[in-house]
């Protein structure tokens, strides 16, 4: 057999290939050869053919069949062999393999050799790929070479020590004593692989942490050294010297003083004179002094040092290199937590960087931007902030909006800016926008009761401009559904010059200032009901609209036809979807067929406007609403909307309250449905939920709600209530003081247990009655529920009322009694009165 | 470091060194994904990047790139002053490196690696130590061949 190719030779041979089918072939060849030359066990050449092995596995062939081969060449005894043969180990074995427990004995036998350099490549691959078991073999080899006097050696015994602590971490005492006089060796190798292993005890054990702190001392001496030391041409790097051991010992230091007060303070000097004295022109100097931040920032330091660690970070993020300022970035975003002011000094710094070129920065940056925002500089920051959302790639644009929206949701100085920014996000980033957004922003609008008529004359420019943006079009047409009536009159109580950037000010169909007014208005009101409703019908069949973007649309359209006097052109609308093909549009169409049809007088009171909603809980900090002026809530549960079930109730013994529940009215209206209160001012519509899909053939929907499931019996989209003429005679539950109390009944045909209470306060005297609550309570037999007064200010001389609809449940039919309290403050003085309620009318309860 | 890979212009792969067990399918996976992933970064970008739960740092030095991945709690900065470290070791020993030289002498470019990192981490902060020693290992195997038979020792095994 003729001597096998030299791996020069090889290499040549492969690159010549031209194409891959080539390469391939050629492989393919020699490693045949290679195969029958290692069956025939030839010693001479094995070395060889594992070189040329490694090559092509380099390559990305399979090499597998070398891997006794390997084995061979580390027992072999020529020096040679044994260099390619752990090479081989290291490249092609891999822990999974059973195979590489053979090398345990070969290394170990290694591991004693007589030559430095054989024990040397013993101890490199046990240290790079040594199994677990493997280093519990061996461990006590590589003890003993941790305290050898040959430097060379023990340097890589530390290495390899760490590794087999981190294999094997109960075998971590073991090397305890060999640590003893480790750092006061001269040798530099030796001190920085020392160092290492050190750092690796520490962090896996609390009890190695306390007993190494005595070496604080030391490592600061050693480290003083280091930068006062004259040149020494051996370590140097860039007029440094050694960074690479300063480096470690500063990690070092930072883990042996963190949370130590003694220790912290042994080493506030070096330090300081670290952070001062190192050369900043080159990445040496700012690799040690990123180093030194850190550690500054996790030990106990006093003020000053700590100051100084954030201006050098401050300075870093100034640095032309980019690599420089990415770190300062990074430094910063976790400093900002503890040091928020000092780290706000340098916002503009910040901001600036969300204009850099790369991802990396710009990411950084964004984030740091996020954390920054307070309720000062909001306006500027988010100025920059939707600039940067216009610009930045579609990755950030999730979490740049969803950010954006935290930070207004916290900080809004005002409700119309909160809109303006939040619309301005809808119509740049919409379609990446999370989807919890919608019904939060939509609720947003709703509180913002002077906004109405600005917001949906926005809302319906933009979506003239474009309808791909589903949650844009979402909150539109919900708008355009409610406040239809307020778009089409061209009415814009808007006053205030509209701050919004300059840039997007440019855009065509936006504002112009005219002596302060908004030229809005005067371009709204040419809108037309029809051009309303075709803006909403193209939204039904545009290819753009999903499934829940055209159910949202429906039911706007639906709303108009108590808004707009179009009703002919409304009906035929919903009439088609009767026969759609989604059957969520259809449930909806044939619900709304009806209500034109057979229900219409009750059509008015069901689209009526929504009251205001309560804030829920999302993710900042939110205040929840106060209606009846007490602090619990029960909110029905809805895919959107978290419950928060706060039941505090100022109950005491007496008032046993169930729930006193504010029912929300949520945002995605489909069905509505409503006891249609009595001639009351504000009328409840209890909004439900459901939605998105789970659509029920049924025409009735029973619509899935957390609280009390019983009293929701009756919501359906039947009507359910009497006329209210239908004759239980109201009463006068409560007379005293000027304030008198009246309660009207209904109930309901499908559901006679229900008796819905509503309850009209009057007050005679000449003051208001301000922050008036009404509580009342039933005996055990019955259930209570109270929906949200109309206000909480009771007009004085009888200019008005308050209502509120209390919702009795009443199985046993037995005698409806009541126990009520009310609270108000009346010339500045509170009040506070509690009454019994018995004069029920029979029919109320029978 | 978890993992060294140097790889060419093209995207072939001069060099790897595994500091954590995994397999070759891993390994192939990882050196496909992170070898993509550099190369479409432009030349202005930072020399960091974060890629699944660890931190890259890459260089380009002529048609090589050095990458390293390295864990969360290590610096990036000094990472790039080892990669430098590495190719001034390169450069003293081939004598002003180039690619070819890393392609034809892939071995030694290992050897000097092992020389000069151990299990992820520097174990040799002196240039001169870390060459010291990988000549005196050449030596050694020079002599140790020279011994056995009277032909050039390094031409016989093929490793000239």
């Amino acid at each position: 057999m003729p001597a096998p190719i030299r791996l020069r030779e090889l290499i040549r041979t492969i690159r010549t290939a031209r194409t891959q089918a080539e390469e391939r072939e050629m492989i393919q060849k020699e490693c045949a050869a290679i195969r029958s030359s290692f069956r025939e066990e030839d010693n001479t050449y094995r070395c060889r053919n594992v070189a040329k092995l490694l090559y092509m596995h380099m390559l990305g062939y399979p090499a597998h069949f070398g891997q006794l081969e390997c084995l061979k060449l580390i027992a072999s005894q020529k020096f040679t062999d044994k260099r390619i043969g752990y090479l081989g180990a290291m490249l092609l074995l891999d822990e999974r393999q059973d195979v590489h427990l053979l090398m345990t004995n070969c290394i170990k036998n290694d591991l004693n050799h007589s030559t430095q350099y054989v024990q040397g490549l013993s101890l490199c691959t046990l240290g790079c790929m040594g199994s677990s078991e493997m280093c519990r073999d061996l461990a006590g080899e590589v003890e003993k070479l941790l305290k050898t006097s040959n430097s060379y050696l023990r340097k890589k015994a530390a290495l390899c020590a760490v590794h087999v602590i981190r294999k094997v971490p109960e075998l971590m005492e073991m090397f305890l004593p060999a640590t003893k006089n480790l750092l006061s060796e001269k040798n530099h190798g030796v001190l920085h692989t020392s160092v290492v292993l050190l750092t690796e005890m520490c962090e896996r054990s609390p009890d190695m942490l306390s007993h190494f702190r005595k070496l604080v001392p030391q490592l600061v001496r050693i480290l003083k050294n280091l930068i006062m030391s004259g040149y020494s041409p051996e370590h140097d790097v860039s007029g440094i010297s050694d960074p690479f051991l300063q480096v470690r010992i500063l990690r070092l230091l930072r883990i042996l003083g963190k949370g130590d007060d003694d220790s912290s303070e042994a080493m506030n000097d070096i330090l300081a004179q670290v952070a001062t004295n190192t050369e900043t022109s080159k990445n040496v100097g700012n690799a040690i002094l990123y180093e030194t931040v850190l550690t500054i920032m996790d030990i106990k330091s006093e003020s000053g040092l700590r100051v100084l660690a954030i201006n050098i970070l401050g300075r870093f993020l100034l640095n032309n290199d980019k690599n420089i300022r990415y770190v300062a970035l990074t430094s910063l975003l976790k400093t900002v937590q503890t040091d928020h002011n000092a780290v706000q000094r340098h916002r503009s710094t910040i901001v600036d960087c969300l204009k850099d070129l790369d991802v990396s920065i710009k990411r950084r940056a964004m984030e740091l931007s996020f954390a920054l925002v307070n309720g000062n500089n909001i306006r500027g920051m988010m100025k920059e902030l939707l600039y940067f959302l216009d610009s930045c790639d579609p990755d950030f644009k999730a979490d740049c909006a969803s950010g954006i929206f935290l930070a207004a949701e916290k900080y809004a100085p005002s409700k119309r800016w909160h809109i303006d920014t939040v619309m301005r996000v809808l119509t740049t980033a919409g379609s990446y926008v999370r989807d919890d957004s919608v019904p939060n922003l939509i609720q947003l609008i709703t509180n913002s009761v002077e906004m109405h008529a600005y917001t949906v004359q926005r809302l319906y420019k933009a979506l003239l401009d474009d309808i791909s943006q589903q949650p844009l079009v979402q909150v539109a047409s919900w708008c355009i559904g409610e406040y239809g009536d307020l778009l089409v009159s061209g009415q814009c109580e808007e006053e205030e010059p509209i701050q919004v950037d300059a840039l997007y000010a440019l855009r065509p169909l936006i504002h112009n200032y005219f002596g302060g007014r908004t030229i809005v208005s005067d371009f709204m009101s040419q809108v037309s009901e029809d051009e309303v409703l075709d803006v909403l019908e193209g939204l039904l069949v545009s290819n753009l609209s999903t499934p829940v973007t055209r159910a949202y649309s429906l039911t706007a359209i639906m709303k108009l036809s108590t808004r707009f006097s179009s009703v002919n052109r409304i009906k035929k609308v919903v009439s088609i979807y009767g026969s759609s093909i989604d059957v969520e549009l259809q449930q909806r169409a044939v619900e709304y067929n009806a209500l034109f049809k057979k229900y219409d007088h009750m059509r008015p009171a069901l689209l009526e406007r929504m009251p205001i909603m309560e804030k829920t809980a999302t993710n900042g900090p939110t205040d929840i609403a106060q209606t009846n002026g007490e602090t619990d809530s029960t909110i029905l549960d809805t895919k959107h909307l978290p419950s928060i079930t706060q039941p505090a109730s100022q109950a005491n013994d007496l008032l046993d309250l169930l729930g006193g529940n504010d029912v929300v009215p949520v945002i995605q209206t489909t069905v509505p449905t409503k006891p249609a209160s009595a001639g009351g001012e504000l009328l409840d519509l209890l909004g439900d939920l459901s939605l998105t899909g789970g659509p029920t053939p049924t025409p009735a929907p029973s619509v899935p709600m957390s609280q009390p499931p019983f009293l929701l019996d009756g919501l359906s989209s039947q009507p359910i209530f009497n006329d209210i003429a239908a004759g239980i005679p109201p009463m006068t539950a409560y007379n005293k003081n000027g304030l008198k109390i009246e309660f009207t009944f209904e109930r309901s045909n499908p559901s006679p247990n229900i008796a819905v209470i509503t309850i009209h306060a009057t007050n005679s005297t000449e003051a208001d009655m301000t922050e008036f609550v009404f509580q009342a309570a039933v005996p055990k037999t019955f259930q209570l529920q109270l929906l949200s007064p109309s206000s909480n200010v009771v007009p004085a001389l009888n200019q008005g009322s308050v209502t509120q609809v209390i919702r009795v449940l009443n199985p046993q039919k037995q005698q409806l009694r009541m126990r009520i309290k009310l609270t108000y403050t009346h010339k500045g003085s509170p009040v506070q009165d509690l009454a019994e309620v018995n004069n029920f009318p029979p029919q109320s309860w029978q | 470091m978890q993992f060294m890979l140097l790889f060419s212009r093209q995207g072939k792969l001069r060099l790897q060194k595994w500091y954590v067990p995994l397999c070759d399918k891993e390994k192939k996976k990882i050196t496909r994904e992170l070898v993509q992933t550099v190369l479409a970064r432009k030349p202005k970008m930072c020399s960091f990047l974060e890629w699944r739960d660890l931190k890259i740092v890459y260089k380009r030095y002529a048609s090589l790139y050095f990458c390293c991945a390295i864990e969360d709690q290590d610096n990036e900065l000094i990472t790039l002053e080892i990669i430098h470290r590495y190719v001034e070791l390169l450069d003293k020993y081939f004598g002003s490196v180039c690619e070819l030289d890393i392609i034809f002498n892939f071995e030694k470019a290992y050897f000097i690696l092992d020389e000069f990192l151990l299990g992820g981490e520097a174990q040799e902060t002196s240039k001169k130590n870390v060459l010291k020693a990988i000549e005196q290992a050449d030596l050694l195997q020079e002599d140790a061949k020279e011994a056995e038979t009277p032909r050039s020792v390094l031409e016989e095994i093929g490793l000239t």
